[in-house]
């Protein structure tokens, strides 16, 4: 039995070698047949892999164009012009131009008054609120100030601009459309006949809209702004910083430099690579949990966004700072402990300045990625509706990205255009902090 | 206000203390730096150290304790009729605090409650200056007598490099703490809620529906929180994301790696990691605002019915944001396949894609299923694409086209709005985010496991 599978085996490596020494007709038609299969093969495997790439990029486009396209606008603000008088009567009845009287005038009064004037054949109740829309209902503040500003003015009439209510704006940035019809759009034709009638007398313009990057959140689109969740951004990032940079950083070093390679250090440096790995909503329940709930801190300030956010950067911090560490080479180490220099002070004095780029960049890439954070933030009840600018790290705030996660749950059709810039300033800000890191890396990276 | 005053002020004396202690060593030394034993510097920074540290150790504690002790304080002296019931206490408690900060002059309560709120305002202000004068002394008491040990031979460098390598040690600590933070507090809510639900029911139901009543007067079934719906759809949306992401970050990572001539791969690849580094929020509205709205359209062109929070919709965008996620870990690993296997494989005559399909891909297979894993464990964990895309009703169903929900946007509805840390319904939010704990963190162990062990095998 032996025998005769060894013989079989025999037999065909005779076989084989037969046919191996067959020379090899490299031109004969067969084997061109299969270079051109092969070759392409080769081909379309390589299209595959450019068709990935640039399906990857056109996702990429798409983000950024319908970002673009639909936020482009909320950039300016349509303007009404009204000729509005000053009546003394409503403004400063007693005439002693006392700023605490002014203040208290009923100004949307006014207002309506010269729509009214503007439109005289507008009579009936309900016609008539219609007719009021076209004006913001924050006019009132503008014309206040304006008032306040120049005492002067009470008594005259005079030509203003007043910021739009938000239909209005829509429908001057033409998302509404007079065409379709009237039951499905959010203004009759009446209000659309008020409104070219302002047009064709050139009393409409749109305007920079400043208010936007001043104003805090509100529940009217037009008197919307991020400045408010731009600050609380700032004061819940300052305080991520100021907890997670120092004690990345310590813990880096300690694991890098100090740490004597046993379990526990095996323990902790299997801890953090999975910490950076634990969804972000978890921290959000931890930060409930531990400062709200057990430590009482005040819910939606930026201090606890700020502490949550902390504890989620770390591990970011501390790998990249453990990298840019381990880059600095021994010899460095070698030169300054045989100089003489404690452990401690060849860390402090030599290897830490010369990681420190690397340290900084890992940190700014952890800081973006904290910036643009959300669900944490949303357990901790930064998504409460807040009207102040916030004041200081302990007030009630939200951030940026909270910001835009409102605004898209909102109905108007306005606040789909100010999501979208908010979403525009708030890339502004990554690419900003990106652009730095990279900048940090060309600058003071060193090849060793 | 206070907390960056009591800061600035701590920072003060600590930069005094530096001064001082620099200075006494100086004056000890006479002139003669070789008389002492470290550098005057070590000295200043051992006062300071003494000075600031115990300092802002008790900051820390005093905030974390002043909640809930002045709540007890404030508890204790509330009527039995308020405390025995847990309800009427938050209410009580709410309002208490609301009066307390100034807010609540519109709040129609009981004398009792007015009155604690006013307590509690005057325990808020007795704290606050007890704090200040407390932490002045420690500071100043730390300050005096590390001060009055400095000798010209006391050893301070070795001295301020042990508090410096405890500090160390302590920040390292801190990357536990969390992760045992994390663990108690989910368990701790987690047991609370399967107090009151079946952990078996929880694990293995079929109907999600925690809408229970929070107030006695509210009318509500007594809901059923089974979690089996919202983990299909989780992996329905996990699916959907990998069918996007891991065929396309894969043949990016092979193209960019194999064949990208350097100018394109220069920016061809940043470009891809803006993908990773848009924020979640961005991709949710894209998802809510575009994607969904065109999946409609086309499937009502095709006569589909498409839930306007189809499962498809999400699952795409989130394929999109795990591309470069996929592409870069995978890229990482087939470029540590050694160059030996692909000369050998070169030198036998096969093209680039064969070498890649039959050598460079099996050699990098452990790796590369780490990657996925590990990308899979991302999608699960997704929240704000889903919470902004995905719907809020719990389907049981395989078909992408309907609307599903998922673990994290149930914890983010449960707890977003009306907490109530006794009912089922807040809690249930807890032991959904053990679950996810506990799920992302094997896949992410396993993963790590698997992507290690392949380094090893080619270091």
């Amino acid at each position: 039995m032996t025998d005769m599978a060894s013989l079989m085996e025999d037999r065909a490596a005779t076989t084989d070698a037969a046919n191996l020494r067959k020379p090899v007709d490299w031109d004969s038609a067969d084997i061109s047949r299969s270079i051109k299969k092969r070759y392409a093969a080769e081909r379309r495997f390589k299209t595959y892999g450019l068709t990935a790439i640039m399906l990857a990029l056109a996702a990429l486009v798409m983000l950024g164009y319908s970002i673009i396209s639909k936020g482009y606008s909320a950039f300016v603000q349509t303007y009404v012009q009204i000729e509005v008088t000053f009546d003394p009567a409503v403004i400063d009845p007693e005439g002693n131009r006392d700023p605490a009287v002014i203040g208290r005038a009923n100004y949307d009064g006014l207002i309506k008054e010269a729509l009214r004037a503007r439109f005289p054949e507008v009579t009936s109740r309900s016609e008539k609120r219609k007719l009021y829309d076209i004006v913001s209902s924050g006019a009132s503040y503008d014309l206040r100030e304006r008032v306040l500003d120049t005492p002067s003015l009470i008594g005259q009439t005079r030509k203003v601009w007043l910021i739009s209510g938000d239909d209005f704006d829509m429908l001057n940035k033409g998302y509404i459309s007079a065409d379709t019809n009237e039951a499905s759009r959010r203004l009759d034709d009446d209000q659309i006949g008020w409104f070219q009638a302002l047009q064709n007398g050139d009393a409409i313009e749109k305007r920079f809209h400043t208010r936007f990057f001043t104003n805090g959140d509100s529940r009217e689109p037009e008197l919307a702004g991020i400045w408010g969740a731009a600050v609380g951004s700032f004061y819940t990032l300052i305080v991520t910083l100021l907890l997670s940079f120092p004690i990345g950083v310590a813990a880096a070093i300690y694991l890098e430099e100090f740490a004597p390679k046993n379990r526990l250090t095996q323990i902790i440096e299997v801890n953090i690579n999975n910490l950076a790995a634990v969804p972000s909503i978890v921290f959000g329940l931890l930060g409930l949990e531990l400062y709200l709930n057990v430590m009482h801190l005040p819910r939606s300030a930026p201090v606890v966004g700020g502490l949550t956010l902390a504890l989620m950067t770390l591990p970011t911090i501390i790998i990249a700072a453990r990298a840019a560490i381990k880059a600095v080479p021994p010899s460095i180490r070698q030169a300054a402990l045989g100089l003489g220099a404690s452990p401690v002070q060849t860390v402090s004095h030599h290897v830490l300045p010369l990681a420190m780029p690397g340290i900084l960049t890992g940190t700014i890439i952890g800081m973006a990625q904290a910036l643009g954070e959300t669900a944490p933030l949303l357990m901790i009840g930064m998504v409460a509706f807040i009207v102040d600018i916030p004041g200081s790290a302990m007030d009630a705030a939200t951030v940026l990205p909270v910001q835009i996660y409102l605004w898209a749950d909102s109905p108007e059709r306005a606040f789909v255009e100010k999501t979208s810039a908010a979403i525009m300033v708030l890339l502004a800000f990554l690419i900003l902090m990106n652009g730095l890191a990279v900048l940090l890396r060309k600058k003071f990276e060193r090849k060793w | 206000m206070s907390l960056t005053f009591l800061l600035l002020a701590v920072a003060l004396l600590c930069a005094l203390s530096f001064v001082f202690g620099r200075q006494r060593a100086i004056a000890l030394s006479g002139g003669r730096f070789s008389n002492l034993h470290s550098l005057p510097i070590h000295y200043g920074t051992y006062t300071a150290l003494w000075c600031g540290l115990p300092a802002l150790a008790l900051l820390i504690v005093w905030y974390a304790l002043q909640g809930p002790v002045t709540e007890a304080l404030i508890i204790n002296d509330l009527p039995v009729e308020i405390t025995s019931d847990t309800g009427k206490l938050s209410l009580a408690l709410n309002a208490i605090s609301l009066i307390a900060a100034d807010n609540g002059q519109h709040l129609n309560v009981a004398p009792e409650v007015v009155e604690a709120g006013n307590r509690l305002a005057l325990l808020h202000t007795i704290s606050n200056t007890a704090l200040i004068v407390v932490l002045l002394c420690v500071a100043l008491v730390g300050l005096g007598l590390s001060y009055r040990r400095i000798v010209a031979d006391m050893r301070a460098r070795n001295n301020v490099e042990r508090i410096v390598r405890y500090l160390m040690i302590g920040c390292s600590a801190i990357a536990i703490l969390s992760t045992v933070g994390i663990v108690f507090s989910l368990m701790f809510e987690a047991l609370h809620f399967f107090s009151k639900v079946n952990p078996l029911e929880f694990l293995f139901g079929l109907e999600w529906s925690p809408q229970t009543a929070i107030r006695a007067d509210q009318v509500a079934s007594d809901g059923s929180f089974g979690m089996i719906p919202l983990f299909a759809g989780t992996l329905l949306i996990t699916f959907i994301a990998m069918l996007v992401a891991v065929p396309v970050g894969l043949f990016s990572a092979i193209y960019m790696g194999e064949y990208a001539s350097p100018t394109f791969r220069a920016w061809a690849k940043p470009a891809l990691e803006i993908l990773a580094g848009v924020p979640t929020v961005v991709y949710g509205f894209f998802a809510a605002l575009t994607v969904a709205p065109f999946l409609r359209d086309t499937g009502s062109v095709l006569g589909l019915s498409v839930s306007s929070e189809s499962a498809l919709a999400a699952g795409l965008v989130m394929g999109v944001m795990i591309i470069p996620f996929v592409s870069s870990l995978s890229d990482d690993v087939m470029s540590q396949v050694p160059q030996s296997l692909r000369d050998g494989s070169y030198g036998l005559g096969a093209t680039k894609s064969e070498t890649i399909r039959h050598v460079i891909f099996p050699a990098a297979l452990p790796g590369i299923v780490g990657a996925i894993l590990l990308a899979v464990s991302r999608a699960i964990g997704e929240t704000m694409i889903v919470v902004m895309a995905a719907g809020l009703a719990a389907n049981l169903t395989a078909n992408p086209l309907q609307a599903v929900t998922t673990v994290t946007v149930q914890i983010v509805t449960l707890l977003v709005g009306d907490q109530e840390f006794d009912s089922a319904k807040t809690l249930s939010a807890f032991a959904l985010g053990l679950v996810l704990f506990l799920v992302t963190l094997g896949l992410n162990v396993f993963a790590l496991k698997v992507v290690q062990k392949y380094r090893e095998k080619y270091d």
